[in-house]
């Protein structure tokens, strides 16, 4: 079996790959935060009173649902410049390319996630909370978004996850991100196995990472008085259909 | 027993002083008036020409079978929904709708939500919020509508659910209160706003028949220290007990309005008749 050690190591701690991990999280970071943020008003445009407005959502969802990230990634690196001579500038970056189409894209998906949670919001709290006399900003922000978090933190977490391994397709527009560097470093030693073991091994690392954040992030979620973590599975079920 | 409701005072002057200072009888005829209310949903017609008075201090039972209109009534009167024809009267004051240039449009929602907060609405199923304290849930409105400090507002609602028998109960959250208990929390999240009038939309239906005691135990205790109060429900018992005038309300209408005893003693109309003799 050729596999040498000596090299895996040598690449899981070369500085380049290191760059590239960085790279790889903050534009993690930066599309899920601009996803999220456009995901939620593209869902709460999706219930607007105005018709219009409503299927200008829904043709978002539906666009950005149904093209490849790929392409998107493609025409905006690409087809931006050919269409604006504004973006043939040094200004727009790889990296900003990449952020844009991935937000864009993420925030497709988003939008389901928060229009299913925004539904799974029993009427009666909405209801309630503008009893009180709250006004609209205020009730969402202070009874909407507290519930609507803890049910979407379960699928967004998934879409964190999706995204950072996402992230790799921007090797193709020449992002020197994490696959883009390893495929790099293989072109020029021919060890594929060590460097492709190395670049998983950090994608798992970085993954187990923010899988302990979100379990903290749910546990603060849990409303509950007394601490659940020796419950039972049982119990816990019991109690998550209690909350709804 | 200390979750059981103490025989005490619930509202209090220092608590509930505004609604104390402005009790002075004589400033207006009704505390909440609905004069000639209309509410369609698309083709149907739910409220059909809805007019009643509560005086100051009144406790008035609303009866009728379920679909008559009662809860949209209550949420007409709370300015959750608005009403197509009509108005709402809050201390003889036409709310819930500007005159600009002679014209009548919807208040903006902003707005709106000021005129609702004097008005109390206690609701079938709670309505509690799942992810505050029974605390949290009573000290809300205070921070988040009426300004007022945490600190302050934990205070006053502290003392509210001591109120209602809840005080050991403060740091509970609501998955961990029973229905009873909920309501009552339900309950001190309204009164703590210090509301002219509280309007209950079947408080007691959605509880075990054990826990029905506790909530109406409460409710009668308020009405005693003179709350002005909109109660729908089925429990005739309580109408007769504590409803200073009893109406029904049938296919968008009302059809009968009388003190208790006539109401249930002898009633005018052949509908009232056979609807007392289903539910009693």
């Amino acid at each position: 079996m050729d596999f040498k050690p000596s090299v895996f190591f040598e690449a899981l701690t070369s500085p380049a790959f290191i760059d590239g991990v960085k790279v790889t999280i903050t534009l993690t970071v930066v599309a899920m935060a601009f996803g999220l943020a456009l995901g939620l008003l593209i869902a709460i445009l999706r219930s607007s009173p105005w018709a219009p407005v409503r299927t200008a959502a829904w043709a978002y969802i539906w666009i950005f649902r149904a093209i490849p990230t790929l392409v998107q990634l493609l025409f905006v690196w690409d087809g931006l410049p050919q269409l604006f001579p504004t973006f043939r500038g040094d200004w727009f970056s790889a990296f900003l390319a990449a952020s844009i189409a991935l937000s864009m894209n993420e925030a497709a998906y988003a939008a389901e996630v928060f229009r299913g949670g925004l539904l799974s919001i029993d009427e009666g709290q909405r209801l309630a909370a503008r009893a009180l006399g709250m006004s609209p900003a205020r009730v969402f922000s202070k009874v909407i978004a507290p519930q609507l978090i803890r049910v979407t933190i379960p699928p967004l977490s998934n879409d964190f996850i999706t995204m950072l391994k996402i992230t790799s397709l921007a090797s193709i527009i020449s992002l020197q991100e994490l696959l883009a560097r390893t495929q790099t470093l293989v072109a020029s030693t021919f060890r594929f196995v060590e460097y492709y073991s190395a670049a998983a091994l950090y994608y798992l690392v970085v993954v187990s990472i923010f899988m302990i954040i979100q379990a903290q992030i749910e546990r603060r979620f849990v409303w509950m008085s007394r601490p659940s973590a020796g419950m039972s599975a049982i119990g816990r079920v019991r109690q998550f259909a209690a909350l709804r | 027993m200390t979750d059981q409701p103490p025989i005490g005072h619930l509202l209090d002057a220092d608590v509930l002083g505004e609604a104390a200072a402005s009790s002075k009888p004589g400033t207006a005829e009704y505390v909440l008036e609905a004069v000639d209310i209309h509410k369609r949903y698309g083709r149907n017609e739910v409220l059909r020409g809805v007019s009643f008075g509560v005086h100051r201090g009144d406790v008035k039972a609303v009866l009728g079978p379920s679909g008559s209109g009662k809860s949209t009534m209550l949420r007409c009167l709370a300015l959750l929904e608005p009403v197509d024809a009509g108005e709402v009267r809050l201390e003889g004051r036409r709310i819930g709708v500007r005159e600009t240039s002679g014209r009548l449009a919807a208040l903006p929602e902003r707005v709106l939500a000021k005129e609702r907060s004097e008005i109390g609405m206690v609701f079938q199923r709670f309505n509690l919020f799942p992810h505050l304290t029974a605390l949290g849930n009573v000290m809300i409105g205070l921070t988040e509508v009426r300004g007022k400090s945490k600190g302050e507002a934990r205070e006053i609602a502290q003392t509210m659910l001591a109120r209602v028998g809840l005080a050991q109960r403060a740091s509970s959250y609501v998955s961990e209160l029973s229905g009873g208990q909920q309501q009552r929390v339900a309950i001190a999240r309204a009164l703590v706003m210090n509301p002219k009038v509280m309007l209950f939309d079947e408080p007691t239906s959605a509880l075990d028949p054990e826990l029905v005691g506790e909530v109406l135990a409460v409710m009668e205790e308020l009405a005693r220290e003179g709350m002005t109060m909109v109660v729908v429900t089925h429990e005739i018992g309580f109408a007769k007990r504590v409803a200073d005038r009893v109406i029904m309300i049938d296919a968008g209408a009302i059809i009968e309005d009388a003190p208790p005893d006539q109401f249930f003693g002898n009633p005018q109309q052949e509908r009232t008749r056979k609807f007392l003799d289903a539910v009693q």
